[in-house]
């Protein structure tokens, strides 16, 4: 989302840190954007240049006496140096890791000065609050948050991209009617198809059916455990599997965590590892509650926002997907034929009609049966790829 | 602006330093006051009332703040946290070499952590025995970043740092070479503020017994002044001169098989000879002036790794240790009457980076060292636990003779101002005095200090530096044309020698004081203070060297230094 607001409108982020800028009396400002964004970097120096040459950016602007100097930072792409002081470490050149708060950026920021930072979306506002007034802002939205939130849809619906919204909107409304409904596995709307969205980015939680009028604004996500986070919807039907959902992005975390603090490093991946243990059939009754109890304690006890809202996804499907995992661990099987550990293929001898096309597409040689005659799965050789199920025209080829 | 309060005159930086003040013990792997706040291990976490959760590290104190430090759900989260690291951790505590100065093991134990719920990672990553300092395990890192804190910011180095994310975070050299390839001047202070094995000093402990067990073979062995003020903390025993803990030392040494026991404080009295009339002679000429001190190993790589144009200023004096070696093998084979290739000798330190300085090519002759082997205090300690001795029932014995004899002037060596502190006894007191506490202005805690002494019309400034980062302050103050001086004492270690990486694993500065104590009481102790009034060295100068600085002495005292600037 932010990237495409320095994409498409950089002008209106130059514009918000010059008045930020005047505001905190700062003269220099960083626009800190990962490098591989080509065109994100490229239109901001570009927008940056031609307010320069007009003299909108640089020594006494206006004749004010007020001076202003940004720079564009690239950054290499440190999921985790969207945290304040470790995007300051970031753009001092050191290696990208978040520090203790307080002292907080404010009283101790870039090269040791008072800093502020606001995200891109924050600071392009800046200007149309300032034109139109706090008072006509603040009456779009709801009264704890005011104004206009940008999310970004994917998954399973209709329409994707991203959508401005005010703040309250219901999720209904933004699944149903602006993202043209949920759809099933064959990419078809349907009613019932919708089983979940993630909100909020990699560490946001899972929200389900009972969220649906839930108007999105800060307090009432909070409430259900979740954030607005950076306004990521990832909606999912019901053939997704809510615990590989959780493993996904836990993966993702993990992956991202800069190593600094012992809960977040250790933490995830001993999360991460569980979570596979469970897709994989290793679980046992214990590492459900372990699970959780070191979520809990990664939430708590991390040193930055990384660390700290990384167990969501897990916490969150733990709380409205229990059945799902509790299948995973007591019964060894996943309910969505999602974890091709805990399924096995089989061939339903009543549609079976031997025509043997599932055994020569079978690259390992796991089906057997002669021409016209029944076909079985040997389950110690099949390596579950999926290629019979494609094949077979018959329906006969099963996975569960 | 951070807030801060101040008790007894100390700045308390922290809630943690003020509930450790409290007399309540919080944990941690990751904070040392000396240090910047890391606020990495998540143990200090404690929790305040409306806040919840935070860590003592970095949370201000604040009038009204009510604090709990100890509640189940606390406790459940530091025990989770220390079985996390446990769980990526090589437990081979049995072997490890910082078995029972280890802070995971302590720790483990005081939580009543006997069972770890997470799984097991593999730990396979190859040992550094790269140098000869120091052994680099990153098998036992729990990642707190104490050396690289430790190494940046009060040496100033950076020899090693943070490479990778995540879960594969390492602590290496650049490049995850190896660590002799690095800028590491074997200080070893990271060992010491490695709350786990990850970082060791290397032992040469089996090859001194291999030594003494040639019975074609003599093996001398020598006590650097500042072993005598620690190794009873490694038996649970406080000595308050040293006296009688370095008289212990001799008995156990004895009785392991050491043909003689020296003391490297006899070499300390030498080296005042020698560096105080070089200073004397550059001091009068106006050449090379500020003369720096050469006897600590770190400093002087240091030196010749960043400030190689400073080489000519650095004293050409060998450190007590290499004056001992050259000395001891070019007089002690006619005076026992043995052949020099049977004679070996062994050193005692408080250091790793002695060991080191022990193989410079300069320290050899004929391609065999000057010193074979050296130990470090804590070395030693094991090897007296070996032998099954009870140190501290020992009988107590007196070093032998000539080289055991020494002056308080060698003793305080090894401490931060000691070695400057001898200069001035011997340059500048009255042949008939005999007091300790005539220039007992140098002392301090300070890590940069500054000294000036009349001499004549002349003023003579000294300055007296700890910490590699404060030498290369100075430096800087004195390029940048701030300060002149004439004398610098430089020692790497925080304290000096007493706070060596060698010494038996110490924290805070009560134990370091403690020692610093312990060196000028054992200054008080002994019968003569000046170097110069040390009559068996006067008497090493009549038979062997002729003079202080004389072409002799030259040959066996002296050294030359190399440009290491990469």
């Amino acid at each position: 989302m932010d990237r495409s607001v320095l994409e498409g409108n950089p002008h209106s982020v130059i514009e918000g840190m010059i008045i930020a800028a005047k505001a905190i009396g700062a003269d220099e400002g960083f626009v800190y954007v990962r490098t591989e964004y080509h065109l994100a970097v490229e239109r901001m120096k570009n927008a940056i240049k031609k307010a320069e040459e007009i003299g909108v950016l640089g020594d006494n602007l206006f004749g004010s006496g007020f001076n202003f100097k940004l720079h564009v930072m690239e950054g290499a792409g440190a999921f985790v140096c969207g945290e304040e002081t470790a995007l300051i470490a970031s753009v001092e050149g050191k290696r990208g890791m978040p520090k203790p708060k307080p002292p907080f950026p404010a009283q101790h920021g870039l090269y040791g000065k008072p800093t502020v930072i606001n995200n891109v979306e924050t600071l392009s506002t800046v200007p149309l609050i300032i034109r139109d007034g706090a008072k006509q802002y603040a009456s779009i939205g709801v009264p704890t948050s005011t104004g206009t939130k940008t999310f970004a849809i994917t998954g399973h619906v209709k329409n994707t991209g991203l959508i401005e919204v005010p703040f309250g909107t219901t999720l209904r409304e933004i699944l149903f009617d602006i993202a043209g409904g949920v759809t099933d596995d064959k990419g078809n709307v349907s009613e019932d198809a919708f089983k979940a969205v993630q909100i909020g980015g990699p560490s946001g939680a899972c929200l389900t059916r009972e969220h649906l009028d839930l108007p999105l604004d800060f307090d009432s996500l909070r409430k259900a455990g979740a954030m607005v986070g950076s306004g990521g919807l990832v909606v999912m039907n019901k053939t997704t599997c809510m615990v590989n959902v959780a493993k996904f992005f836990m993966q993702f975390t993990q992956n991202e965590s800069c190593g600094k603090c012992v809960l977040c490093r250790e933490g995830t991946k001993q999360m991460l590892m569980m979570l596979e243990d469970i897709t994989e059939g290793r679980a046992t009754e214990e590492t459900i509650p372990l699970l959780e109890q070191l979520a809990n304690a990664v939430r708590m006890g991390s040193l930055c926002a990384l660390g700290k809202t990384a167990p969501n996804p897990v916490l969150s499907t733990l709380k409205y997907f229990r059945d799902e995992y509790d299948a995973h661990v007591k019964d060894k099987t996943c309910p969505s034929g999602t974890c091709s550990k805990l399924t096995k293929i089989y061939i339903d001898q009543d549609k079976c009609i031997g025509c043997t096309a599932c055994a020569r597409k079978c690259p390992v040689g796991a089906i057997k049966g002669a021409v016209k005659q029944k076909h079985s799965i040997d389950p110690k050789v099949c390596v579950k790829c999926g290629v019979c199920l494609q094949t077979c025209k018959f329906g006969a080829v099963k996975r569960g | 602006m951070e807030k801060t309060l101040t008790i007894n005159g100390k700045t308390v930086r922290n809630l943690l330093e003020v509930i450790r003040n409290a007399g309540v013990e919080l944990p941690t792997f990751c904070y040392y006051s000396e240090l910047s706040t890391y606020g990495a291990c998540r143990l200090c976490l404690v929790n305040v009332e409306k806040r919840g959760l935070v860590p003592a590290c970095s949370t201000p104190p604040e009038a009204g703040m009510v604090v709990v430090t100890n509640s189940n759900e606390i406790r459940e989260m530091r025990k989770i946290t220390v079985e996390l690291l446990l769980a990526n951790h090589d437990t081979n505590c049995t072997f490890c070499h910082k078995s029972e100065s280890c802070q995971l093991q302590t720790l483990a134990r005081k939580l009543g952590i006997h069972t770890v719920r997470f799984k097991k990672m593999k730990k396979d990553a190859p040992l550094d025995f790269s140098t000869p300092s120091l052994v680099r395990d990153p098998n036992k890192c729990v990642l707190c970043g104490d050396c690289v804190r430790f190494c940046e910011e009060i040496q100033s180095i950076g020899a090693i740092d943070f490479a990778n994310r995540g879960s594969r975070s390492v602590v290496c050299p650049s490049f995850n070479k190896d660590l002799s390839e690095s800028e590491c001047v074997y200080c070893g202070q990271c060992s010491r503020v490695c709350p786990t094995g990850a970082l060791t000093p290397r032992s040469e402990v089996s090859q001194v017994w291999n030594a003494l067990g040639k019975k074609d073979k003599k093996v001398v062995i020598a006590i650097a002044p500042a072993v005598r003020a620690a190794i009873g903390e490694a038996f649970g025993s406080d000595n308050e001169t040293g006296n009688s803990a370095a008289a212990k030392m001799v008995t156990a040494l004895k009785s392991m098989g050491f043909f003689k026991v020296f003391d490297i404080s006899f070499a300390a009295d030498l080296t005042i000879m020698e560096e105080a009339t070089e200073f004397v002679e550059r001091f009068s000429k106006g050449e090379n002036i500020p003369q720096f001190t050469s006897c600590c190993p770190a400093w002087v790589k240091f030196a010749e790794q960043y400030y190689p144009e400073l080489i000519n200023n650095l004293s050409t004096c060998k450190s007590p240790q290499g004056m001992f070696g050259g000395l001891a093998k070019k007089i002690l084979p006619d005076m026992y009457g043995i052949k020099r290739e049977d004679l070996i000798i062994v050193s005692v330190m408080p250091c790793t980076a002695k060991k080191f300085e022990a193989r410079r090519p300069e320290l050899s002759t004929n391609g065999i060292q000057d010193i074979d082997f050296v130990l470090t205090t804590q070395e030693l300690a094991r090897m007296i636990e070996e032998s099954g001795l009870s140190f501290n029932t020992l009988e107590k014995s007196a070093f032998d003779m000539p080289l055991g004899f020494k002056t308080g002037g060698g003793v305080i060596f090894g401490n931060s101002g000691g070695v400057a502190e001898a200069v001035l006894r011997n340059v500048l007191s009255k042949s008939d005095s005999n007091e300790t506490d005539e220039f007992s202005f140098i002392r301090g805690e300070g890590g940069i200090r500054e000294v000036t002494v009349k001499v004549g019309e002349k003023d003579l400034r000294v300055a007296v530096v700890h910490g590699l980062g404060n030498a290369r302050k100075v430096i800087k103050a004195i390029k940048n044309k701030e300060k002149e001086y004439d004398l610098i004492e430089v020692m790497a270690c925080p304290g000096g020698c007493i706070g060596g990486a060698g010494q038996p694993v110490y924290n805070g500065m009560a134990t370091r004081n403690r020692r610093t104590k312990c060196l000028y009481e054992n200054d008080k102790v002994l019968e003569l203070h000046k170097p110069m009034d040390n009559p068996y060295v006067q008497q090493v100068y009549q038979k062997y060297l002729d003079k202080p600085c004389s072409h002799k002495a030259h040959e066996i005292l002296h050294t030359h230094y190399i440009n290491r600037k990469k």
